[in-house]
C-alpha cells in the first residue's frame, strides 16, 4: 500500500510538469497586458512600456518559462505582479476560506444526498421518488448564484438570521464560522447534492435487484438494514467515485459562491489574478489545482479499500 | 489499523478540530463601533500610488500619506503640509518650508530631503512632474524643514500640481522608500497621513485595513476635500471589497458594511427605499465617457469621418444606456470639460446639439472617402460603462452606414491592444471606449486624453497643432481670464479635429447607513471627519 502512495505522488511530478508548460504557454499567447493595468487609464504608452520592462514581460518565452520552473524547483511560486507580495503568501491567506467552504458543502451534500437517493431508490416509481428527482433536477439547472442571492435575501435580509457576506477564521470561534459558511455551502452545495442523489439512487436500484437483498429480506432483515448495511455498502464505489469527481465542480462552483457572499477564498483570487493577468498567481493556482485534483484521485482510490475490502493495491 | 479504526478515528480528529474551535474568542468585536467598514470601487490590489495610478490606489493613498498641498472644494490649491512658500519675482525658484511637527508613522520626522526623494520619482510619472522636471534646473533641501525648487522657467501652476488629487497625487513619503524607481513598486507602506496601512491585515483582493495615526497634527482649518484639517473620528477602516454589487446592497442593507462607495444605478431605488440608509451623488465632478478613436489609420485619419460620428451621435442614447432611467445621472456634453466647474464652455459645441443628422453624417463619411472598409471596435464587456457605450456606438455607426468590426473583450485584453498602433487588419484598433473622472477634466492639467501631441498623446494618437497651442496657452496663463480664454478655444480646436468623441456626463451614487456622518461629496471619498454612531 505505502509503496502504491509513493508511486502515485511521483506520478504526480510528470502531470503538474505538463501542466505547468500548458499554464504557461496559454497564459503567454493570451491576449492583456498587466503593465497596462497597473499603470491605469491615464497612462501614456510609455509609461506602460516602462511599466512592462521593468516587470521582465517584454523578455523572450523561453527565458521566462526557464526562471519560473527553477522558482517552481525551489518551492517559489514567484511574486504577484501587482501586489508585490509572494504568491505562496497570497494564497495561504486564502486556503483556509475555500477548504472551509468546501468542507462544509462536502459533508452537507454527503449528509443529505446519500440519504436521499437511498430513499428515492427505495421509493423508486412513488411520489417520493418523483420529488428528490424533481430537486435534483433543479440542483442541476439552477445556478449557483441564483440560488445564493435567493438564500440570501430570504434567511439574511428577510429573517435576519444570517450574514450576507463574508468570512470568520475558525479561530474566532465554530458559530461564527459556520453561520457564514452555511448560505454559500448550501448554494454550492445544490448541484452537488443532486449529482450525488441521482448516482445513489441508479447504483441503488441495481444493488437492490441482487440476489443477495433478496435473501436478506427472505431472512427478515429489516428494511433500514437492508438498505444501509447491504445494499448501500455495495454501492458505495461509484457514490465514492463521483464525491470525489464532484471536488472539480467544488472548485468551479467556489469561484462564483465566494464572489456572490465575498469570501476571501482562492476562487475569488483566481478570478481577479485573470482579470488582471497577475500571470505568477495564475500559475501558481492552476498548479495547486491540478495537485488538490491528482491529490484527490488518490484519496478516493484509497478510500475504495476502505469501502471495499476486496480492492487492494 | 483497519478500516473501521481509521473512519472512527477520522471522525475523532473531526470533533476535536470542532470543538478547540468553541473555546476561541472573537476579536475585534468591541470595538466595532469605531470601525468604518467601506466598500471601494475596486479591488487594492497594489498600494503604490506612483507606480500605479488606478484611482482605488489614490483614494487609499489619501489615507496614508499626505501632500504639501490640497486642492480644496473650490478647486483651489491649499497648504497642507507646507507651512509656507516663497517664489521669487521672476517666478523660477520656488522655496518650501514644511510646518513643525510632521511625523511618519515609524515615528521618524517629516524633513526636506523626503518631499525631494518623493517629488523627484512623482515628476517621472505624473504630466505636471513630466513638465516640471523639463524645465528644472534643482530641486534640493535647504535644511531639514526648507526646500527650494528652481526653474529654467516660470510654472504658474506649481501649486496646483503639488495639490491636485489627480492621479498620481505628489504623496511624500520617507527618502528611503521615496528613491525606489519610479517604475518599480515600493516594497514599504509608511506615511505621514491621519491613518496607517496595517499590511499584516492587508488580504489583496478582499481586504485592507487602517487604524489612526495618533501622532498626526491636523491642521487648524475646516476640512475641504485634500485641504484642510484632516480629523479622524474613527479609530480603524476597514475597505472590504466586494466584487458583486447586488452582495454590496445587501450587506449595506444588513448593516454588515457602513458606506459604499459606487451602488449601481440599477439597486440604488432598493437602497432609497430603506430608511436605514441614505443615497447621494458621491461625486459632483462626476465622469466624461470616451469613445477613442485611432487617428493613425483609415476612416479616422481623416477629420471628416471623425466629425460624421459627432453628427449623428445621440448622447442621451449613450446615457441612459450607461445610466438608466435616472436623469438625475447625466448631462448632455457638447465639450469635453467637466461641467460645473470653472473653465467649462461649449464653444464650438453646436456640433453635439440639436437633432441628430444621420444623412449628413452619411455624406461627410463619403466625402472622407470611407467605402465600407471594416471599423475594428474594441469593447470591453466586463466594465459596464465601456459596454454600454459600445453597444449604441455599434447601432450609431451601423445607422451611418459603417461595416463594424465588434471585438467584445475584457478590460485587460483592451489594456493591450489599444497600445498597439498597429493597422487594425493586424492586430491594431479604430475605436476603444472609456470614461474620464471629472476631477481630472477640469484642466488640462491631468487630462491626458484631451492632448494631441501624437506619438506623446493618449491612445489614439490625434496629432493636432492647434489643440496643443491651446493646452500650452492654458500652463502659460496667469489669471483666470486668460485660463478662460485658452480653455474656450481648446475646447473648440478639440471639437474641430475631434480628439475624441464625447459621449455625454454621468455622475454615481455613494450609499451610506444613517448612523455614519460627515460624508463629503468629492472626487474621492474623504474619510476625515466621517463619524459612526
Amino acid at each position: 500500500m505505502l509503496t502504491y502512495i509513493l508511486r502515485r505522488i511521483l506520478a504526480t511530478i510528470p502531470v503538474m510538469a505538463v501542466v505547468a508548460l500548458f499554464v504557461f504557454s496559454l497564459l503567454y499567447i493570451a491576449p492583456g497586458d498587466p503593465a497596462a493595468v497597473i499603470a491605469g487609464d491615464q497612462a501614456t504608452p510609455e509609461d506602460v512600456e516602462k511599466i512592462r520592462q521593468s516587470l521582465g514581460l517584454d523578455r523572450p518565452f523561453l527565458v521566462r518559462f526557464g526562471e519560473w520552473v527553477w522558482q517552481i524547483a525551489r518551492f517559489d511560486l514567484g511574486t504577484s505582479i501587482f501586489t508585490g507580495l509572494p504568491v505562496t503568501q497570497l494564497i495561504a491567506q486564502r486556503v483556509e476560506p475555500t477548504l472551509s467552504l468546501m468542507v462544509v458543502t462536502l459533508i452537507l451534500a454527503i449528509v443529505v444526498a446519500v440519504p436521499m437517493g437511498v430513499l428515492a431508490a427505495w421509493q423508486a416509481g412513488t411520489w417520493v421518488d418523483r420529488t428528490i428527482m424533481a430537486f435534483a433536477v433543479f440542483g442541476f439547472s439552477v445556478p449557483v448564484f441564483v440560488v445564493g442571492y435567493i438564500l440570501a435575501y430570504i434567511f439574511a435580509l428577510e429573517l435576519d438570521w444570517l450574514p450576507v457576506q463574508g468570512y470568520t477564521p475558525i479561530a474566532q470561534g465554530v458559530k461564527p464560522w459556520l453561520e457564514n459558511l452555511i448560505l454559500p455551502a448550501v448554494a454550492l452545495g445544490c448541484v452537488y447534492v443532486a449529482l450525488i442523489a441521482r448516482i445513489t439512487r441508479a447504483t441503488m436500484l441495481e444493488v437492490l435487484q441482487q440476489d443477495y437483498i433478496r435473501t436478506a429480506r427472505a431472512k427478515g432483515v429489516s428494511q433500514r438494514d437492508v438498505l444501509f448495511l447491504h445494499a448501500l455498502k455495495n454501492a458505495a464505489v461509484p457514490i465514492v467515485t463521483v464525491i470525489g469527481i464532484g471536488v472539480a465542480l467544488l472548485i468551479g462552483g467556489a469561484v462564483v459562491t465566494e464572489s456572490v457572499f465575498a469570501i476571501p477564498g482562492l476562487g475569488r483570487l483566481t478570478v481577479d489574478a485573470i482579470l488582471r493577468r497577475d500571470y505568477p498567481v495564475i500559475q501558481g493556482l492552476v498548479l495547486l489545482f491540478s495537485f488538490v485534483y491528482v491529490l484527490v484521485n488518490l484519496m478516493v482510490d484509497l478510500v475504495y479499500t476502505l469501502v471495499d475490502p476486496r480492492i487492494r493495491y | 489499523m483497519d478500516r473501521r479504526t481509521f473512519i472512527r478515528a477520522g471522525a475523532g480528529a473531526g470533533l476535536v478540530a470542532a470543538s478547540g474551535g468553541l473555546s476561541a474568542p472573537a476579536i475585534g468585536q468591541g470595538a466595532a463601533a469605531k470601525t468604518l467598514r467601506f466598500v471601494p470601487q475596486a479591488n487594492l490590489a497594489n498600494f503604490d500610488p506612483i507606480w500605479g495610478t488606478q484611482y482605488v490606489v489614490r483614494n487609499a493613498a489619501a489615507l496614508v500619506w499626505d501632500t504639501l498641498y490640497g486642492v480644496d472644494a473650490n478647486l483651489v490649491p491649499q497648504r497642507q503640509m507646507v507651512d509656507s512658500e516663497e517664489v521669487s519675482s521672476d517666478g523660477l525658484t520656488w522655496t518650501f518650508k514644511l510646518r513643525s511637527g510632521l511625523k511618519f508613522h515609524d515615528g521618524t520626522p517629516v524633513l526636506a530631503k523626503d518631499c525631494v526623494a518623493s517629488l523627484v520619482r512623482w515628476s517621472f510619472r505624473d504630466p505636471m512632474g513630466l513638465m516640471i522636471k523639463a524645465i528644472q534646473e534643482e530641486i534640493v533641501a535647504v535644511d531639514d524643514t526648507t526646500f527650494r525648487w528652481r526653474l529654467k522657467r516660470p510654472y504658474p501652476k506649481m501649486l496646483l500640481a503639488l495639490g491636485k488629487n489627480n492621479s498620481p497625487c505628489s504623496f511624500i513619503m520617507p527618502e528611503r522608500i521615496a528613491k525606489t524607481d519610479p517604475f518599480q513598486q515600493i516594497t514599504e507602506y509608511v506615511g505621514s497621513g491621519p491613518m496607517k496601512f496595517v499590511r499584516g491585515d492587508w488580504v489583496p483582493g478582499a481586504k485592507a485595513v487602517f487604524e489612526k495615526f495618533a501622532d498626526y497634527v491636523p491642521r487648524a482649518e475646516p476640512a475641504s476635500w485634500l485641504a484642510g484639517g484632516k480629523r479622524m473620528l474613527v479609530d480603524r477602516i476597514e475597505w472590504v471589497i466586494m466584487p458583486d454589487p447586488a452582495t454590496a446592497s445587501a450587506a449595506l442593507q444588513n448593516g454588515e458594511i457602513d458606506w459604499w462607495e459606487n451602488p449601481i444605478a440599477d439597486l440604488v431605488p432598493v437602497l432609497k427605499r430603506n430608511r436605514n440608509i441614505r443615497v447621494d451623488i458621491g461625486d459632483p465632478l462626476g465622469n466624461i465617457g470616451a469613445f477613442r478613436l485611432n487617428h493613425l489609420h483609415p476612416p479616422f485619419n481623416d477629420v471628416r469621418a471623425r466629425r460624421a460620428i459627432l453628427m449623428a451621435l445621440d448622447q442621451e442614447e449613450f446615457m441612459r444606456a450607461i445610466v438608466g432611467s435616472d436623469d438625475n445621472l447625466w448631462k448632455p456634453l457638447p465639450g469635453y470639460f467637466t461641467p460645473g466647474t470653472p473653465l467649462y464652455n461649449e464653444e464650438g459645441g453646436e456640433i453635439l446639439k440639436g437633432r441628430r443628422d444621420i444623412e449628413g453624417a452619411k455624406r461627410l463619411l463619403a466625402e472622407s472617402g470611407y467605402k465600407g472598409e471594416p471599423v475594428t471596435m474594441v469593447v470591453a464587456q466586463d466594465q459596464p460603462v465601456t459596454k454600454a457605450q459600445g453597444d449604441v456606438a455599434h447601432q450609431l455607426l451601423k445607422r451611418i452606414g459603417m461595416n463594424v468590426d465588434f471585438v467584445a473583450t475584457d478590460w485587460g485584453t483592451t489594456g493591450q491592444r489599444r497600445a498597439l498602433k498597429s493597422p487594425p487588419a493586424q492586430g491594431g484598433w479604430n475605436i476603444f471606449f472609456s470614461w474620464h473622472a471629472g476631477a481630472d477634466c477640469i484642466n488640462p492639467a491631468a487630462y491626458t486624453a484631451i492632448r494631441a501631441n501624437g506619438d506623446g498623446a493618449w491612445f489614439g494618437w490625434p496629432n493636432i497643432p492647434a489643440v496643443e497651442q491651446q493646452v500650452a496657452n492654458w500652463f502659460e496663463a496667469k489669471n483666470l481670464d486668460e485660463e478662460k480664454a485658452a480653455m474656450r478655444a481648446l475646447n473648440k480646436a478639440a471639437l474641430d479635429n475631434v480628439v475624441y468623441v464625447p459621449p455625454g456626463f454621468f455622475l454615481t451614487y455613494t450609499a451610506w447607513r444613517s448612523n455614519v456622518s460627515g460624508i463629503t461629496k468629492g472626487p474621492l471619498p474623504f474619510f476625515w471627519n466621517v463619524a459612526k454612531a
